[in-house]
């Protein structure tokens, strides 16, 4: 892949780029389509119920069913509400979270591109769907969901920055912010050499943060649906529903794959005599798990209230993640230089 | 065993069952010795009918005979009667009595007009303390109009009800709310079903019926402005 | 200085957090409530209209619709009016089913509100959990009168249908199982720190307020005052047995949950007693007149109900239908401290401190 990014672009690379990402993007859809299988599955288990089982063998045509029924709904506008933003909304929240995808890379030969500043990309990139959330429930023109965007800016806004400096500690650890290189440099052999260990603080942080990045339990305030009906989405139905959905599935799909690289390092395998085992068994494994453990923490935990979240992102979280970044130069200074 | 058989034997247990489990139907009184038996019950029956009638009448005529024995709650209702009309003024308590029905509990009806100095005194006195008001109820009794509030002190666990009259024409009762705020949504039902209007509420708006409702339901000649609803 | 627009948020008649058609129209600033005022009357029936043109066991069937979470207890409160007016005598048995429903209701509906308490704060799964439990108390009602949720199971005099065979077995079984159930409760929420931080300090008032709003149940409990009527002023069966009234000392939502655990541990502690004298036979239905008439008169009685003091006023003309039906619906008097709770609060600690308060829209309405 990324010998045709340093091509010139021609009408040919370009179809082949095209189709690339067409591929990928249905792998995401894949992915998002069993994503929610797999939740609605592990919390039904949970909450000592079955979950899906009746469409398709197993449920396993449950969310299939489900994106369907959205399609050929009916597309409701509500009359007082801002045509232009409000069709651009969904649009604009899906199509960050699909760019961010781009610079995971998942084993040492697959990956899409290969940018020197990746890190820096995905963190720019996916600020711009909290603005798709404020857009959102701005244009819908009703005051539950201008709640809910007022919520969600406020909160990724402040969760943003702890997100970000918490993975300082990393990019300080492997000298790049080069996805490939972060994971390269956690190589070379057992487990207690990716970031994890050295980072916990940071991946603790990162965590925290991530979960609150994606709405979910227990920061789902934007739509909370116990107190803002559905949030900065209440008034949306059909497919541009559905775009909100899957921009958030996609994120979880971007954040635990983030996640992997960053702290769980990426394709390798957690003991030397492991390695003969493909990197992309590796990758998933940890993808999945890190998956799992999102939706866990949704069956499992109360909202926490506006300002609470507030003052842990900032009167917590933000002095950690400082604290971090001063603890790892230290160690740099003083122990590798 | 065939499997005809089997199924034979079950068939058999089954009517067994049901037979032993259905009341055996009583057969036509036919037979004179039935007969006998059913008059010698009827007799039995209308025996014991006369010997309870009887019982019963000396039972009544016992309790006339003997004064019923005074209410040990007879000297709290004197108790807040004096109270009232002492620290009130003099023909506040219009009537005064124990329910018997509801376990001697006093009752006083109360002058509207002194309902709240009495309201205040019944919840501040030291004596009194009934700082807790459990139901308010509006009655309509075709020539007036009574609101019925049910008090409690939790120090005493002592209880009473207080009763305030009001004319059909006009209704109007000063308002409870000021000393206990209970008051404040049972009087605005009162007020949304009966129609009788709490002077001093602080929110006196329909609560159960939607604002431009015509009529007050509760009331006993009242009429749906549209008979289809 | 920035000058920001007050905002009208309607709450409800549709809301997933408002326990049904309640509503209520409240003034933000930016989410700081500043103003609440309730709406009522979604789900006004007119019961007690209805009541005065129906004979006394015509009116068992709506008293289940008022409280539906806690039906048996309406039925209770009406039957023993009318037998507090006529004077009747309830077989024991009968007494003793009427009180072991009472408190298997008062269960049920604990464990409805406790999950539902939870589901309105985020919490998903307890909500199931609670509902698992509580429909072991529905079968057994199912068993006993054929309904799940309203069950009309109470009659003047006694009560409908004997305990099936086997019955009082299952709810002894149940005992054991639901404290252990409670114990698990408590060690999967009780000490959630999130759940901690949204409750402690939230929706607070103290006893005098509590009394001057004649709030009742574990909403007056939380506040320290030790009234509960099943021990002040017992009526049926509860002077026979031994349990604690658990109360709050701050008067916040989570003394108020606390409280209600604890009442689900002592309701078991009772139906353990009662469970036990249990009469193994007798009638179930008193000697009752055939046309119920109570004498002319009237007759305020109340009882414990999970929410609180619910009572019913009887006004008796001597007719088979009252005169005038007054229920005391404890719902709807707990419910008036809300707007005074709700100031200064946000959006968020609305739904708890609406949540926490426990009503049920059914019987605000009536």
């Amino acid at each position: 892949m990324g010998a045709w990014l340093n091509e010139p672009l021609t009408w040919g690379s370009a179809l082949i780029l095209f189709l690339w990402s067409t591929v990928f993007l249905l792998i995401v859809l894949g992915f998002v389509t069993y994503a929610i299988y797999y939740e609605r599955k592990v919390i039904g288990w949970m909450q000592l119920r079955i979950g899906p089982n009746r469409v398709g063998p197993f449920g396993l045509l449950q969310t299939v069913a489900d994106i369907f029924k959205l399609l050929i709904k009916e597309d409701t506008i509500p009359r007082r509400a801002d045509r232009l933003l409000f069709i651009i909304a969904p649009a604009l929240a899906f199509i960050p979270s699909f760019t961010v995808l781009a610079v995971i890379p998942y084993t040492e030969k697959l990956y899409f591109a290969d940018l020197n500043v990746g890190l820096l990309y995905y963190v720019a990139l996916s600020g711009i769907t909290t603005l798709a959330m404020v857009l959102g429930g701005w244009a819908s023109n009703n005051k539950y969901a201008l709640l809910g965007g007022m919520r969600s800016a406020a909160q990724m806004i402040s969760y943003e920055v702890p997100l970000v400096i918490s993975i300082v500690g990393v990019i300080l650890l492997s000298g790049s912010l080069n996805l490939r290189d972060i994971v390269a440099a956690q190589g070379g052999g057992w487990f207690w050499s990716w970031n994890l260990f050295p980072q916990i603080i940071g991946f603790i942080v990162f965590y925290i943060a991530a979960v609150s990045e994606l709405n979910r339990t227990p920061f789902d305030l934007p739509e909370a649906e116990s107190e803002l009906v559905a949030g900065y989405h209440v008034e949306y139905s059909g497919f541009r529903f559905a775009f909100f959905m899957l921009a958030e599935y996609v994120y979880v799909y971007a954040i635990a794959a983030l996640t992997t690289v960053l702290f769980l390092g990426g394709w390798h395998a957690p003991a030397p005599f492991l390695d003969f085992v493909p990197g992309i068994i590796w990758f998933l494994l940890k993808f999945a798990f890190i998956v799992f453990s999102l939706f866990w923490i949704r069956a499992t935990f109360p909202r926490v209230r506006v300002d609470q979240l507030m003052s842990l992102g900032w009167k917590v979280l933000l002095p950690v993640a400082l604290l971090n970044v001063f603890l790892t130069a230290l160690y740099l200074e003083l122990f590798v230089k | 065993m065939s499997d005809e058989e089997k199924e034979n034997l079950k068939a058999n247990e089954l009517t067994e069952q049901q037979e032993a489990m259905e009341p055996k139907q009583a057969p036509p009184p036919i037979d004179a010795e039935r007969e006998a038996k059913l008059k010698a019950a009827a007799e039995a029956r209308a025996a014991r009918a006369a010997a309870k009638a009887k019982a019963e009448a000396e039972a009544a005529q016992a309790e006339l005979d003997t004064p019923k024995e005074p209410s040990p709650r007879q000297n709290d209702l004197e108790r807040y009667v004096r109270l009232i009309e002492d620290t009130v003024g003099q023909g506040t308590v219009k009537e005064s009595g124990l329910n018997e029905l509801n376990a001697d509990m006093p009752m006083l009806v109360i002058a509207s007009e002194q309902w709240p100095e009495v309201s205040l005194l019944l919840r501040d006195h030291g004596e009194l303390r009934f700082s807790y008001l459990r139901n308010v109820s509006g009655i309509d009794y075709e020539t007036y109009l009574e609101i019925v509030y049910f008090l409690l002190s939790l120090d005493n666990k002592q209880d009473v009800a207080i009763k305030l009259r009001t004319d059909r024409e006009a209704p109007s009762v000063p308002s409870a709310t000021p000393t206990w705020s209970t008051a404040n949504w049972n009087e605005r039902e009162i007020y949304d079903l009966l129609g009788i209007s709490f002077t001093g509420h602080p929110d006196l708006r329909r609560i159960m019926m939607p604002d431009d409702w015509v009529g007050h339901p509760l009331r006993k000649d009242y009429e749906p402005l549209d008979s289809e609803v | 200085m920035i000058r920001t627009e007050e905002l009208l948020l309607n709450v409800g008649p549709q809301h997933p957090s408002t326990h049904g058609v309640f509503r209520i129209v409240v003034k933000l600033d930016g989410e700081v409530i500043t103003e609440a005022t309730p709406v009522m009357g979604y789900l006004h029936r007119g019961t007690e209209k209805l009541a005065e043109s129906l004979n006394f066991t015509q009116i068992i069937p709506y008293t289940d619709r008022m409280d539906y979470v806690s039906a048996m207890t309406n039925n209770y409160v009406l039957v023993h009016a009318v037998e507090t007016m006529m004077g009747l005598e309830v077989p024991l048995r009968a007494e003793f089913l009427r009180l072991i429903v009472m408190e298997l209701q008062r269960v049920a509906s604990h464990l409805v509100w406790w999950g539902t308490y939870l589901l309105d704060i985020g919490a998903m799964s307890p909500f199931l959990y609670a509902f698992r439990d509580r429909e072991i108390i529905i079968n057994l009602f199912n068993e006993l009168c054929g309904a799940r949720l309203t069950y009309n199971y109470m009659r003047v005099g006694g009560v409908k249908w004997d305990a099936p065979p086997g019955w009082m077995d299952k709810v002894k079984d149940f005992i054991p199982y639901m404290e252990k159930k409670l114990e698990e409760y408590d060690k999967l929420v009780s000490g959630n720190e999130i759940f901690l931080a949204r409750i402690k300090g939230v929706g607070q008032y103290d006893a005098a307020t509590a009394i001057d709003h004649g709030l009742s149940g574990a909403n007056l409990r939380c506040t320290g005052v030790r009234w509960d009527l099943r021990r002040d002023e017992p009526y049926s069966l509860y002077s026979r047995f031994e349990f604690d009234v658990p109360i709050g000392h701050n008067g916040d939502c989570y003394d108020r949950y606390l409280v209600r655990l604890e009442e689900i541990r002592q309701s078991l502690r009772i139906l353990k007693q009662a469970v036990e004298q249990f009469p193994s036979d007798g009638e179930t239905m008193g000697k009752v007149p055939r046309v119920i008439r109570p004498p002319v008169g009237e007759t305020y009685v109340r009882i414990e109900s999970p929410r609180g003091e619910i009572g019913c006023h009887i006004v008796s003309k001597g007719k088979a239908e009252p005169y005038r039906l007054k229920f005391r619906r404890p719902s709807f008097v707990n419910l008036q401290i809300l707007p005074k709770l709700l100031v200064g609060e946000t959006m968020t600690n609305l739904i708890t401190i609406l949540g926490g308060i426990d009503i049920v829209v059914g019987e605000v309405d009536c």
